[in-house]
């Protein structure tokens, strides 16, 4: 019987490790787009059903667009990180904004914010933000015209976001009852996915807490904006916004959660990951208080996302036993 | 007590449950046993017998030139059948003494005991060298060799490496059990030979009863000590350990020895006595066989050269989902594609593994996660490495500190698509050594 054994079973060879961890690339896209769910709850339930279309036609075309290009260049598409930018995308995009812009948006976030580097982990910008950022440049006012949430009743066709009340003088967040409700719950006007904090944090946390999103990152970045933001509210509170209502409005949450952590577009290296958070709460204070445009969130993440490279290589820790020549 | 531990690591399931609670059995002697002449590392010995001679238990067979050497010895008595080269459990295929047991397993002589505390310490590294006591956590270095560092580099402190981080072994664990007034035996006669003022032994923390067990031995003296240390992988890579119990950093390219430190595994520790007090030679040692293609996972004491096959053949054969057979532990262990292969003095485990623990994913690109970088215990980045070492940048990738990969394996298991990153910086690692000779 041993005999018949030794001769007969044909054994793996293989080069240790012989176990892996059960994550793989999949599992964390799935679970991102999980951790996604409160927000888009809540944004069907503030914008109406129009919201999960857009969401829907996001994200299908992000997979057609990675389908297409994957095949001319015959490759098979392996992942759904496609879908995930797809929703992040809509995420972001002010309601009633036409399903073609959506697709043009997703075609440009898909094409040129991803696949043109080479696909999944080579590429530099984040993608669902470069796609936004493309229809931003393009379509000026469509991307700022603000519907106003179903549910609130209001004929208005135009409807103040709380960024741009503040910089264009129309403040739409006044008393504490307006914070709470408006700012944490996400009772405001602005983009599909971004109003509501609290559905946004609930999903950060999660990934926070699977380690899919290195904490280092919405730690820095928000704690560099609610810092920065106070000093210059303590400097001129007539001027300048309270560091509270910076944390809550815009796209903030969502870009610190679910944005800035994209792994691929962010440092490797965890000092690298606090330089990049810190170098995006400043920007986009920069931009909210001095800039033209109400909102800095995106491009403070597509710029830091630049610097990405250049950070990896001068924050790489020192390894055991290191000596410095 | 507090717990110590070191920077960074990873946290595989134990799998110790299969065997931690399985007396040390001894199983029948085997009819042939293959006794390699390269299972330390070193220059391999030359053999001093021939085809036909009858050697007894215990017999040198075959002897080492140089320094940094060992010798190796009959671990049954009977008749020298054949020296040829057969495939060894380390991968290679060196020549091997192959002797077929007369079954009476008569020692070449009475094994007497003296009082060690009367022997001069060049007399007890003499003793030690001429047992061929090799490091017996799974490196298999020359334990004389060890024990006579420099007189440059003093040594204050002797470490005793009881962690056992390797996933599903157990041999050790079982060893502090059942023989800890020989480990601590042990333990005293390194100190005396290497002059250190104390001993740390640690322990991972999963081994409760261990810790226990010894610090109740070593109340009464004060320059032995018990850590346990967190249940982490690598625990027990030596660098770690050190950081974690004394906070020294042993220098990149350097040995503990620098920073006044020498580590010994439980198993080498408990070989020592016997060879010092009686002569007697290592033939046997202590192994692990589990995994969940092992019908009853046990732990055996083995004589050296025991084909593989015995040892499963005891611990109740193969399932038929087998897929893998390991030396060693399944971070750092070597795959076998036969189970003819020998016992040697490093086989710390022999590890059957299942298709559903061995099945390897898909590989993705990289998704620059930096959960490798995260998980590095020597302060690497992975993931840059094996990038720069593709595309042949190897003066970069020196730079960055590959040669410092103590090649524990943790980031090729957390790496989330799959890349086989410690292998491909082994195969970096021989290339830049190619390079630099």
């Amino acid at each position: 019987m041993a005999k018949k054994n030794s001769e007969e079973q044909r054994f793996t060879l293989s080069s240790s490790p012989h176990l892996s961890k059960e994550d793989d690339v999949n599992k964390i896209m799935n679970t991102v787009i999980m951790a996604l769910v409160p927000a888009i709850a809540f944004s069907v339930y503030h914008f109406g059903w129009d919201s999960l279309l857009t969401i829907m036609v996001a994200a299908g075309s992000c997979l057609a667009t990675e389908y297409l290009i994957k095949k001319m260049r015959k490759r098979e598409v392996t992942d759904t990180s496609s879908l995930l930018t797809g929703i992040l995308l809509a995420m972001t995009l002010p309601p009633g904004l036409g399903i073609g812009f959506v697709m043009l948006g997703s075609v440009f976030a898909i094409a040129i914010g991803k696949e043109i580097f080479g696909g999944l982990g080579y590429n530099i910008f984040n993608p669902a933000l470069l796609g936004r950022a493309f229809l931003q440049a393009s379509f000026p006012v469509k991307m700022t015209t603000w519907e106003a949430p179903q549910h609130l009743a209001m004929d208005a066709k135009s409807f103040a976001t709380p960024l741009g009340g503040y910089k264009f003088g129309e403040s739409v967040i006044q008393n504490a009852g307006d914070y709470i409700d408006g700012l944490i719950m996400g009772n405001v006007g602005g983009c599909i996915g971004e109003t509501s904090a609290i559905a946004i944090i609930l999903g950060g946390v999660f990934i926070l807490v699977k380690k899919y999103a290195d904490w280092r990152i919405p730690v820095s970045y928000l704690g560099t904006v609610f810092v920065l933001g106070g000093i210059f509210w303590l400097i001129s509170p007539a001027n300048y916004p309270d560091p509270i209502f910076h944390l809550f409005s815009g796209g903030l949450m969502i870009g610190a959660f679910f944005m800035a952590t994209d792994m691929v577009t962010s440092p490797v290296t965890p000092l690298g990951s606090w330089i990049f958070g810190i170098g995006a709460g400043v920007i986009v204070i920069l931009i909210r208080l001095f800039g033209g445009l109400p909102e800095g969130v995106m491009y403070s993440i597509i710029f830091m996302n630049a610097f990405v490279p250049l950070i990896d290589r001068y924050t790489r820790p020192k390894y055991f036993g290191e000596v410095k020549k | 007590m507090q717990v110590k531990t070191f920077k960074r690591g990873t946290h595989p399931p134990e799998f110790k449950e299969l065997a931690a609670d399985k007396k040390i059995e001894e199983i029948p002697l085997p009819e042939n046993v293959f006794i390699s002449l390269s299972q330390h590392i070193g220059a391999p010995c030359k053999p001093i017998v021939k085809p036909g001679d009858e050697v007894k238990t215990g017999q040198l067979i075959a002897e080492g030139e140089g320094f940094v050497t060992s010798q190796v010895h009959a671990s049954l008595s009977g008749k020298v059948k054949k020296i040829d080269k057969y495939p060894s459990p380390i991968g290679t295929k060196p020549t091997m003494i192959q002797i077929e047991s007369d079954g009476n397993d008569e020692p070449l002589q009475e094994w007497t005991e003296e009082d060690w505390h009367k022997l001069s310490i060049e007399e007890m590294k003499n003793r030690i060298a001429k047992a061929g006591i090799v490091g017996m956590g799974g490196a298999a270095f020359p334990t004389n060799v060890k024990l006579s560092p420099p007189e440059k580099k003093p040594i204050d402190t002797f470490i005793i490496n009881g962690c056992e981080c390797e996933p599903f072994l157990t041999a050790d664990h079982r060893m502090m059990l059942e023989n800890s007034d020989k480990l601590l035996e042990g333990t005293r006669i390194i100190m005396k030979i290497l002059g250190a003022k104390r001993t740390i032994i640690g322990i991972e923390e999963n081994k409760l009863d261990a810790i226990e067990l010894l610090n109740k031995k070593t109340a009464s003296e004060s320059n032995i000590s018990v850590q346990p240390v967190k249940t982490k992988y690598p625990q027990g890579a030596e660098k770690n350990l050190i950081d974690a119990l004394l906070k020294r950093k042993v220098p990149a390219g350097g040995l503990p020895m620098d920073v006044g430190v020498v580590v010994n595994n439980v198993g080498t520790a408990i070989a020592v006595p016997q060879a010092v007090k009686t002569k007697k030679p290592l033939i046997e040692r202590v192994v692990t066989v589990t995994g969940q293609g092992i019908k009853e996972p046990k732990n055996l004491r083995v004589r050296i050269g025991t084909p593989f096959k015995n040892l499963i053949e005891y611990c109740g054969g193969l399932t038929p989902d087998t897929k893998k057979i390991i030396n060693g532990g399944p971070m750092m262990g070597i795959a076998q594609y036969t189970i003819d292969v020998p016992v040697i003095k490093g086989t710390s485990g022999v590890l059957a593994l299942t298709e559903d623990i061995t099945q390897k994913a898909k590989e993705f690109t990289c998704i620059r996660c930096g959960s490798c970088v995260e998980t590095c215990p020597m302060g690497l980045v992975p993931t840059r490495l094996v990038r720069l070492i593709e595309f042949d940048k190897l003066n970069m990738a020196e730079e960055m500190g590959t040669m410092s990969c103590i090649e524990c394996g943790s980031c090729a298991y957390v790496c989330p698509s799959n890349i086989p990153l410690v292998q491909r910086i082994k195969v970096g690692k021989q290339l830049i050594n190619e390079k630099n000779n």
